[in-house]
């Protein structure tokens, strides 16, 4: 249980009456739900429409998002593969989004749940989760760390204000004992043991697992595994995205010979201004 | 133009004669979503599983191999279009050419899946009888068994039916005694059964099925090899072998058509991964190209490495509108074939057959497209193209063996002349009421008729006239060498290489027209159809003219040579603009992106 690390810290996580209360789940068998969002491919040109007010989808390739994918999906899958369970994946989005939900299901999640809205905000996307997850019996909700477009974390603990469970973020490993967790983070220095009881929320991070290709035989049950698709519930917006800008294009590096030091302090000087 | 309710489905060879309709041809755009995941994990296999321990397959590292086949077989790569009743998944045959296309990019390794699903698998499949499926098919489709196929001998190559391996039944009649030795033998070194070809009795050439541990045989050493030096390749000897009789495959003295018949398919699935690998090139090229500087400038600033980074994508995506084609065609002849009571194996493999011209052309000009895509990969990385330390070296070399294996490319195109004109001559393929219209044509006042505004309709024109050019020439080349014609090689690779750029060229004009129609063909898609049909036609001429020249003289031939110029018209497009415009958007997306 306890890792040799130069700093250590063990944390024992006891969640409040309140929380326990909290938990509706009786049934005997672990409910996961793995919310996953949509990211452009790391390889996407990216750029932006409406007066560079909005990213450009066009002819982007859209995979899910690597740390929901690789690491919260295949987790909850391993989880549930080995002490038994159901795996639900979530997405907030449009209907052309089922495609990456098709894939999630082929990595062998049960089933999926579309909240049929195209997602504007963090908070938007967590209310309308939180929401989904207050109608069902879910004990432990996984998120990835973050989404590779808008690198925002926030979604994770949004989640858990709203349903007011524990959050645990940048999980690198997730055991379960009955409805005990182990959950290890990384910190600086060394690692933090946590241990905690369902229900909780979670964001993973690398090292929880490791990605999975789907087979052919889960490609092919994807397609008769249930996709549910329910309507938004209306949520205060707070913010709103004002512009975007691509970062400048790196100009090329100069060299200078070690002959002509006066040339770099110059051009230090008087180009990149930095002395 | 559209209407496909009435329309007969075009027998195999049948393009040079009837026309073709966008609206009858399958082309890759229209994959459905489960055929693209498969495709994508496939990808994802090699690019995380294979590519990064390219380094080490080649070294041969002892049992990688065949964890890597292990793990395909995990995936269902293996037993992706093995029938479910035999323990695979079913799928038709187009996902089978698009898993082998992508799995392509495998280098050695696609080369020893190949051969474990291609030529080791289906002689089982389509010429094993029941109990023979049931029993090795399962596990050929897991990969818990791996396989490889046994032809070629030191003495028989090409000439396959002058293989001296012999097999003598036993006395008690319960074995056949195998005694012979075979050659190149692809998975030789962990294969654990073998498709064995002997002849009974020193005449009565017979497959056989031979597990790999019988008494007797041996495996020789590896082979050095030029390329794919991952690949175990080994000689097999055979030394009192004993096979069991109910081990032998097919129908004694019938080893001839399990050998050729497997080899359709192969020919086919060749070209897949040879496109696979190819369009794995074509993005390192692109991708150098655009990180490479010189003079100030990234080199895929200059014009001479557009061309290059054109003509890769250009060969490409012609290659693979006609190997789609030509996999929905099998497909759609197998339904066919079912429906009229024939069982699974055995549609696919008549439908292979009928479709054994196209197979072949397609062999040989995706064995050739590849060719020029690595050596214009190592040209573009320059003097890194030629270490070892960078990919396209070993692509290079990889990529030799393909105008070899599965039929040289010589033979090939011979076999693409002689199986039409056996058809011909069997009555299933008319050409001679064509070929004799044509003449009636070149003597008559050419034909200025209305001009045709309909889209496309200059491009249809050259095809059809390419068609008759093929007619004129194959035509006068029959009635004068009659019987002779079988030794003019050099004139039947002319005309194999004048089929060949037809179907080809029909391919990608039917592929464009029908993206037109779908409204997903963009500017660069129109540049491709451009460029090719205009370089098309002037090897097109080239091939007819020294065809013609090499029989006819004097005002006959003089005469043919002015109706073959009338039948390799095509429409002059500035190609250096095309070029351009297709190498942009491939620097634009920095992969390859047709």
């Amino acid at each position: 249980m306890i890792t040799l690390t130069s700093t250590l810290f063990f944390y024992f996580y006891r969640p409040s009456e309140m929380h326990r209360n909290k938990r509706q789940n009786t049934n005997e068998i672990m409910k996961f739900l793995v919310c996953i969002s949509k990211a452009p491919d790391t390889t996407t040109k990216i750029s932006f429409t409406d007066n560079s007010t909005k990213f450009n989808n066009d002819k982007v390739q859209f995979i899910i998002n690597p740390y929901d994918e690789w690491y919260a999906l295949v987790r909850a899958i391993e989880l549930k593969e080995k002490l038994g369970g159901t795996v639900t994946v979530l997405n907030v989005g449009a209907a052309d989004n089922e495609a990456i939900i098709r894939k999630a299901l082929a990595i062998g999640a049960d089933d999926a749940v579309r909240i049929d809205a195209e997602p504007d905000d963090a908070l938007f996307v967590a209310s309308q989760i939180a929401q989904h997850v207050k109608s069902e019996t879910y004990d432990i909700v996984l998120c990835g760390k973050e989404t590779i477009d808008y690198n925002g974390s926030e979604v994770g603990g949004m989640i858990a204000g709203f349903l007011d469970w524990t959050f645990v973020s940048l999980a690198t490993s997730l055991e379960l004992n009955g409805n005990t967790a182990t959950l290890n983070r990384e910190i600086a220095g060394g690692h933090e043991v946590i241990e905690l009881t369902t229900p909780f929320v979670l964001s993973a991070a690398k090292g929880m697992a490791e990605a999975r290709i789907p087979n052919m035989r889960g490609i092919m049950a994807a397609r008769t595994k249930p996709i549910k698709v329910i309507s938004p519930v209306s949520a205060e917006k707070f913010s709103s995205i004002v512009s975007y800008e691509l970062p400048k294009e790196k100009s090329g590096v100069k060299l200078i010979s070690p002959e002509h030091p006066d040339e770099l302090v110059n051009l230090l000087q008087n180009e990149a201004k930095v002395i | 133009m559209t209407d496909t309710i009435n329309r007969q489905s075009l027998r195999g060879g049948e393009f040079l004669i009837q026309e073709s309709f966008p609206a009858d041809t399958f082309i890759p755009e229209e994959l459905n979503e489960e055929q693209r995941m498969m495709a994508q994990m496939a990808d994802d296999f090699i690019n995380n599983e294979v590519l990064p321990v390219n380094e080490r397959i080649d070294h041969q590292e002892e049992g990688l191999m065949i964890s890597l086949l292990n793990k395909a077989g995990e995936l269902g790569l293996l037993g992706a279009t093995i029938p479910e009743q035999y323990g695979g998944f079913g799928k038709d045959f187009i996902t089978g050419t698009l898993l082998t296309e992508k799995v392509g990019a495998g280098g050695s390794f696609a080369v020893a899946i190949a051969a474990h699903t291609g030529i080791g698998t289906l002689p089982i499949l389509y010429f094993g009888n029941e109990a023979q499926r049931k029993k090795y098919l399962p596990a050929l489709a897991t990969g818990e068994m791996k396989a490889a196929y046994c032809l070629t001998e030191p003495g028989s190559g090409s000439d396959a039916l002058a293989a001296k391996t012999n097999a003598k039944l036993s006395a008690d009649g319960k074995h056949y005694i195998l005694n012979g030795q075979k050659m190149w033998i692809t998975n030789g070194g962990f294969a654990d059964v073998f498709i064995v070809f002997a002849k009974i009795d020193g005449e009565k050439f017979t497959g056989f099925i031979v597990d790999a541990n019988s008494a007797g045989l041996t495996r020789g050493e590896e082979e050095k090899k030029m390329g794919i030096k991952g690949s175990s390749t080994r000689q097999i000897f055979f030394q009192d072998v004993k096979v069991p009789v109910e081990n032998l495959l097919g129908e004694i003295g019938k080893g001839h058509l399990i050998a050729f018949n497997i080899l359709n398919i192969g020919r086919l699935k060749l070209c897949a991964a040879a496109l696979g690998g190819a369009k794995r090139m074509a993005t390192v090229s692109v991708q150098y190209a655009t990180q490479r500087e010189q003079f100030k400038h990234h080199i895929s600033d200059f014009g001479a490495i557009k061309y290059k980074l054109a003509e890769q994508a250009i060969k490409l995506f012609t290659i693979e509108s006609a190997m789609y084609r030509a996999s929905k065609q099998i497909e759609e002849k197998t339904h066919s074939l079912l429906a009229s009571g024939m069982d699974y194996p055995h549609a696919l493999m008549g439908a292979a057959e009928e479709f054994a011209i196209e197979c072949a052309i397609l062999k040989v000009y995706g064995s050739e497209a590849l060719d020029y895509v690595v050596d214009e990969a190592v040209q573009i990385h320059g003097g890194l193209g030629f270490s070892e330390e960078y990919v396209p070296a070993r692509a290079y070399r990889d990529s030799r063996i393909n105008r070899i294996f599965e039929g040289t490319n010589e033979i090939n195109r011979l076999l693409t002349v002689d199986m039409l004109l056996k058809r011909a001559l069997k009555g299933q393929l008319d050409l001679m009421t064509p070929a004799m219209n044509i003449q009636k044509e070149l003597m008559a006042i050419p034909d200025f008729g209305a001009n045709d505004e309909t889209p496309f309709a200059t491009q249809r024109k050259q095809i059809s006239n390419m068609k008759k050019g093929i007619l004129l020439v194959a035509g006068a080349a029959v009635q004068k060498l009659m019987m002779a014609l079988e030794n003019e090689q050099e004139l039947l690779m002319n005309v194999a290489n004048m089929i060949s750029e037809t179907y080809l060229c029909e391919s990608l004009l039917l592929r464009i027209e029908k993206m037109k129609e779908n409204g997903i063909a963009n500017q660069e898609h129109h540049d491709i159809l451009n460029v090719y049909l205009h370089d098309a036609s002037d090897r097109f001429h080239f091939e007819g003219r020294n065809a013609l020249a090499s029989f006819a003289e004097g005002d006959e031939l003089r005469m043919m040579l002015l109706g073959l110029k009338r039948f390799s018209k095509t429409e002059i497009v500035n190609t250096k603009e095309s070029r351009r415009r297709i190498a942009a958007k491939l620097i634009g997306e920095n992969r390859y992106c047709f």
